[in-house]
């Protein structure tokens, strides 16, 4: 079996006993990204040879007989708005392009301490904004099951790569589900953590209060074994909570009698794919079966969630991407009379529409007179929602969804209808804006072969309640889907 | 009709902290442009803030010193505009819930002590400096942007250019003793916004008014008063309306001209900045605060007052100078006599100092040499004059002021045997005077004392002079 179809808890084994070197390791990625990105297009830029490069420093360190860290030595994929020194990063805008960042981000500070050759630079939607990677400046990522349709997004590239095999594992951000929905629609395993547990330093912000960087794994113990390297205070990020981290590998029990299961059943109702719905029931019979309780509950407000989150979202991002403004850095409009002709050409120029929309969006609701009729209230709402769902983990250990709507959709589908866009992530936002911990994990796949994601809501700090109960899922086998195709190519 | 001037002044101070205000970087003036400066005071994308807790901490002091409440927790905001120098785009700021709030700063009046209540201060980061002199085009120096400012916000409690002078100068001496900035006016380290309006003497309801930007100085904050009431009292005069504006002062011309009205003013869209967590003051933090507080101006100028014997002028001049006042406090505590320091400080030690236009920390002007010079002169080994003489040597740094004195052959002539050899001689020189003054004219005497300083070349005591002359007429 290739090197790349392994799990990265499986090839650490091998690199321990010295069966394989990580330079084997990364070149087997390396040949496996020239092979299948002409179809998939998950990277903006590939980066080699410091990957090989790294990966000799980990061999060193394993001939040496040195301890590894769990993820040292394999290779990964790290999402294009993450801070990398000395390597392009664009966040998928034409407006950084050619922007080469003088620092790195706190996760890309630790993936260099642990050895971890990264790939490559993944495709988004622009700024993080959308759900489906179409948004991107540069190219449509396209879904390893059906090349047709979408990966999901924004993390679409990153979702992609690991659901191709590209790499061991990703690094993607969630904002609104954006780590969740293109994990249910490449069938891998996304988390979301809890906000404030991985530095959001050096992540290119879209909304401060909602962002989170997160994992994307091939199966649980993995996501467990990331979320272990990424998640810790950090003394640069004022919103980073310092507190015991603990080993999440220790919760990775496959046991959940007596674990308590909450169903919204607004998340079953109008709107979510039939086939959605009944793959998520025959999940929480799984459950049963295993064991734990399930029953549905009502989570109220579930209307509000996707206004609240767009007014909040769109709030912050218009002040986040004020700066790019053409007088420091990235693209600048090449001609202009004065300084406000140069910010109207190079904001006109450099950003896409749906980033456009957003920050308009984001400052007509903050602006004066409308502040109190969207902002605040928004902001209020938030404070209810929150509580709502202090509520709820009052009785349950965990809350099961679907991740998603619907499974992965064509392309071009929704990308003029922001709206139907929009209510893609109808079942993640919430988690968001709650600020709570959320994985989604195959759980099937429809008529169409297309996979299915549950997603598994835990209390602020709840991960390991999470991975326990994904581990579970997954030692079961329930979780098991075919691997992606790559169907329908040459098509698009 | 007679028209009363209303006044509220908005003062940014720079803090003194040795780091910025979300990042590390140097606060120091004047580092080569765009030296002082990361990838977070910058904005670059992904850079977060991290709160400079002694920002906190000395904004607290400044409160505790004007007699503010301090807010048990602060939240800080965004103020979104675009401009070069603002390198996010976005001022972290404080919106609802600044640091400070209330409190007032005492001012003398000519009418008496009178209380200038403040609104509130609040903490924020400075921008950068536009560089436009530089070929073509604008560059951007981002060295200042990020050092951390407090704006101190008056209620229009000021009724004259004079109040408001009076207030700037008490609020930079509070600031100066607490230690919180250095004042610098030359290096734009105070400045000011000052907001007027006129009405009808006795009117109740406070007049239209404008806000005037670009006051550098207390000078211009003072000609800016005087000449924006004078304007609005004509367009009152006129039958017009004064227009709610933001005017910009110009210290050349002496005028202030429009810069945007009412209908033009940003909308800032402030929303709580949320890359950072409230700030959480609690009481134990206030008083550990408030036990660092000095003594500050008004009980100083009551104490040197009261203790030290000064005229209630004098004592307002020095306490209102803390580099002055830490010089005549130090002077006095080597022994010198309150009343003759007070009176170099305010004399010649002022004087050099505008005419060379230096703080007195930039000279080199020691406590010890100002009270050596001082007792020099009590003792009559030099005269008053030769003290003023050797005074610029002091501050060129010049410390040995006996050793000074001795080498410029300033030391009087003390002793009376070599006194009386020149006495005897101008007796004798001076016939008609020594009549004049025998005959009744006791002025004579003045012209013979200096006769007397002119043959010792002006190094005799004339006192003794004075002495001498009258025993060998009497």
């Amino acid at each position: 079996m290739e090197l790349y179809t392994k799990t990265a808890h499986e090839l650490h084994k091998m690199l321990v006993d010295k069966d394989v070197t990580s330079v084997e390791i990364t070149e087997s990625f390396i040949d496996r990204i020239n092979e299948v990105e002409p179809k998939v297009d998950a990277f903006i830029a590939t980066t080699f040879e410091t990957a090989l490069e790294t990966a000799s420093k980990a061999d060193e360190k394993i001939q040496k007989g040195e301890e590894i860290s769990a993820l040292e030595g394999l290779p990964m994929a790290l999402k294009d708005n993450m801070s990398t020194k000395g390597v392009a990063t664009t966040s998928a805008s034409k407006m950084l392009e050619n922007y080469v960042p003088p620092y790195d981000a706190t996760v890309v500070k630790i993936l260099k301490e642990n050895n971890i050759p990264i790939l490559g630079k993944t495709n988004m939607d622009e700024f993080a904004m959308g759900s489906s990677t179409e948004t991107s400046y540069f190219k449509k990522t396209k879904n390893p099951y059906d090349l047709q349709r979408i990966p999901g997004g924004s993390s679409g590239g990153s979702a992609a790569s690991v659901s191709a095999n590209e790499a061991v594992f990703a690094l993607g951000s969630d904002t609104g589900g954006s780590i969740r929905q293109p994990a249910s629609c490449c069938g891998v395993v996304g988390l979301k953590p809890t906000y404030g547990t991985v530095s959001r330093f050096g992540l290119f912000a879209f909304a401060s209060s909602l962002d989170q960087i997160g994992p994307f794994a091939k199966d649980v113990t993995d996501a467990a074994n990331i979320f272990n390297l990424i998640s810790g205070h950090d003394s640069f990020d004022s919103t980073s909570i310092n507190m015991e981290y603990p080993d999440y590998t220790s919760s990775l029990k496959a046991d959940v009698k007596g674990l308590k299961i909450g169903v919204p059943q607004e998340f079953l109702g109008d709107g979510i794919n039939v086939e959605v719905k009944n793959a998520i029931l025959k999940a929480c019979d799984n459950y049963k079966a295993l064991g734990a309780e399930v029953e549905t509950f009502s989570l109220p407000l579930t209307d509000y969630f996707i206004p609240i989150y767009y007014v909040i979202c769109c709030a912050e991002a218009s002040s986040n991407l004020a700066r790019y403004d053409g007088v420091k850095y990235g693209y600048r409009a090449d001609k202009f009379s004065d300084l406000t002709d140069l910010y109207k050409k190079t904001r006109s120029q450099g950003f896409g529409a749906e980033v456009k929309r957003r920050i308009m969006l984001g400052t007509y609701v903050l602006s004066s007179g409308y502040y109190d009729a969207y902002y605040k209230k928004a902001q209020q709402m938030r404070t209810i929602i929150r509580n709502n769902f202090a509520d709820a983990f009052k009785k349950y250990d965990l809350i099961l969804t679907p991740t998603a709507p619907t499974t992965a959709f064509k392309m071009g589908e929704k990308i003029d209808d922001p709206v139907q866009m929009y209510l893609a992530d109808i079942c993640t936002v919430v988690v968001n804006i709650a600020g709570l911990p959320g994985m989604s994990m195959p759980c099937g796949v429809d008529s169409e072969g297309l996979p299915i994601g549950m997603q598994l809501i835990g209390n602020s700090f709840a991960e390991p309640t999470i991975f326990r109960a994904g581990f579970a899922f997954e030692q079961a086998g329930f979780s098991k889907i075919p691997l992606p195709t790559f169907k329908n190519g040459g098509a698009n | 009709m007679n028209y009363e001037t209303v006044i509220g002044l908005e003062v940014h101070a720079e803090l003194k902290t040795k780091t910025k205000i979300y990042c590390g970087c140097s606060t120091e003036f004047g580092g080569e442009v765009n030296t002082h400066t990361c990838p977070i005071c910058v904005g670059f994308p992904g850079v977060l803030p991290v709160l400079n807790k002694q920002v906190v901490e000395y904004a607290i002091k400044a409160g505790l010193a004007t007699n503010c409440n301090i807010t048990p927790v602060g939240k800080q905001d965004r103020k979104n505009y675009f401009y070069p120098d603002l390198p996010k785009a976005y001022q972290t700021s404080q919106y609802d819930l600044p640091i400070c709030v209330g409190g007032y700063v005492e001012i003398e009046t000519e009418d008496g002590p009178k209380k200038i209540r403040l609104t509130r201060i609040h903490i924020e980061e400075d921008a950068g400096k536009l560089l436009h002199d530089f070929g073509e085009g604008t560059l951007v120096d981002y060295n200042r942007g990020g050092v951390p400012l407090i704006e101190i916000v008056s209620e229009p409690d000021l009724r004259s250019s004079q109040e408001a002078h009076t207030f700037l100068e008490q609020l930079k001496a509070i600031l100066e003793y607490t230690d919180v900035s250095d004042c610098k006016m030359q290096e734009g380290s105070l400045r000011c916004d000052v907001n007027v309006s006129v009405r009808p003497e006795g009117a109740t309801e406070f007049g239209i008014r404008t806000e005037m930007k670009n006051v550098n100085s207390f000078r211009a904050a003072v000609r800016a008063i005087e000449y924006e009431s004078k304007r609005q009292i004509a367009v009152l005069e006129n039958g017009d309306e004064v227009t709610q504006e933001t005017r910009r002062w110009d210290e050349a011309s002496g005028k202030s001209v429009p810069m945007r009205s009412k209908e033009d003013a940003q909308d800032y869209r402030y929303f709580p900045e949320p890359d950072l967590v409230n700030i959480v003051i609690d009481d134990e933090w206030v008083a550990r605060v408030r036990e660092t507080l000095p003594e500050l101006p008004q009980a100083r100028i009551k104490r040197y007052i009261a203790d030290l014997g000064l005229t209630d002028y004098d004592a307002g001049l020095i306490a209102s100078n803390k580099k002055l006042a830490v010089l005549f406090e130090e002077t006095v505590a080597l022994g010198a006599k309150p009343k003759a320091v007070s009176n170099w400080i305010l004399g010649d030690v002022s004087r050099i100092l505008n005419e060379r236009d230096i703080e007195l920390d930039e000279s080199k002007l020691t406590p010890q040499a100002l009270a050596s010079l001082i007792e020099l002169i009590e003792k009559g080994t030099i005269s008053n004059n030769a003290g003023k003489k050797v005074l610029p040597d002091i501050f060129d740094g010049c410390d040995d002021v006996t050793k000074l004195v001795e080498e410029k052959g300033l030391v009087q002539i003390s002793d009376d045997s070599a006194l009386m050899e020149i006495v005897t001689q101008v007796l004798a020189d001076n016939e008609k005077s020594v009549n004049d003054y025998k005959g009744g004219n006791e002025r004579a005497i003045g012209f013979l004392v200096g006769q007397c300083m002119k043959a010792s070349k002006g190094k005799g005591n004339p006192q003794k002079f004075n002495e001498l002359l009258k025993q060998n007429l009497g």
